[in-house]
């Protein structure tokens, strides 16, 4: 089971890696040391969050703010685990309690859209295992060689946490036109918020999950009401 | 950096696992009404849909044919029906190729 998970994660550690040494190499130039660097990567575990900090840093931003900025990244969470509870075998809450840490917008993908009915406690500690490795592995690397990969390849690399999603999607989508509607909905409300600005990326993300969620499940309940009249 | 940096540190890693945690271990052995837990089934694909859209299109700044091409060959790979590494390998060579010759 925990070899199984880190075979399905291997496509995130490869995700993460591009990201995560770049990560190191602007930490450091932003003057963190190579420790420091890493145990953000180390304590903290995520991506967005991570490379706006560096940003407010630079600019001399209160740290209270900074936090701040990361609850606000990261409330999106709160929606994910809960959903990935019904998919989560039931366990003792204190080995859930170590398996939340690891839990991001990529492992979330991974372990949500498994095909057997439950996923087990294993297999999600393989998958955020490798990941995680990954992430942290590799800042500290970019921190320590303190150069980029060849232009063509970092940039090549970039679609790969994206790939990997829409790897991740389009099985479930054939045959399913529910989860083509959830993903459209999805896509375009989050789309819709991007482009007029009215949301920042962490809050946009979240209400256009919940909507399509939400909005989806409301038609379905009225075709199916409206199949039985 | 001063102690500043690890006080930020400790308060980042506390805000990133409470939301990650707190349903995790609150919800787990409780039953949750149907309307809700059909919606939180419905979470991983708006998800990703979300995930994926407009962010795909911007992965290289300023050149948004590079993600357009990203796109179609991560989709057009995945509706070949490959599983989800040679599709992430796929897609990264497609880039690799095409800036190689274009860049």
């Amino acid at each position: 089971m925990f070899i199984n998970g880190i075979r399905a994660g291997t496509s995130i550690a490869i995700g993460y890696f591009p990201i995560a040494l770049t990560f190191g190499l602007l930490a450091k130039t932003s003057g963190l040391s190579m420790w420091e660097a890493t145990a953000m990567s180390i304590f903290v575990f995520a991506g967005a969050s991570q490379y706006i900090a560096l940003t407010l840093i630079t600019k001399g931003v209160d740290p209270i703010l900074i936090v701040l900025n990361t609850f606000v990244v990261n409330i999106r969470h709160f929606l994910m685990t809960a959903s990935l509870n019904e998919k989560m075998q039931p366990d003792a809450p204190w080995k859930k309690a170590i398996y939340a840490f690891g839990v991001t917008d990529e492992s979330f993908s991974v372990l949500a859209t498994r095909k057997e009915h439950k996923v087990h406690t294993l297999f999600a500690a393989g998958v955020i295992v490798i990941a995680y490795g990954s992430w942290v592995l590799f800042t500290a690397v970019g921190h320590v060689i303190g150069a980029n990969l060849p232009a063509f390849l970092q940039a090549a690399m970039s679609i790969a946490l994206y790939a990997m999603f829409v790897g991740l999607l389009v099985p479930s989508m054939k045959g399913n036109r529910k989860v083509i509607f959830l993903a459209l909905f999805g896509a375009v409300i989050h789309s819709l918020l991007y482009w007029t600005g009215l949301l920042s990326t962490g809050w946009a993300i979240l209400v256009a999950t919940l909507g399509s969620a939400i909005l989806v499940e409301v038609l379905y309940a009225r075709i199916l009401k409206g199949s039985e009249a | 950096m001063e102690s500043w940096y690890w006080w930020m540190l400790l308060g980042m890693a506390l805000v990133t696992y409470i939301p990650r945690a707190i349903p995790l271990t609150f919800l787990e052995g409780r039953e949750l009404p149907p309307v809700v837990s059909g919606v939180l089934r419905n979470i991983p694909y708006a998800v990703l849909g979300a995930l994926i859209f407009p962010a795909i299109l911007y992965v290289q700044e300023g050149n948004l044919l590079f993600g357009l091409i990203g796109a179609i060959a991560a989709f057009a790979i995945a509706f070949a029906g490959a599983n989800v590494i040679v599709v992430v390998m796929g897609s990264i060579a497609v880039l690799a190729v095409y800036s190689l010759i274009f860049g």
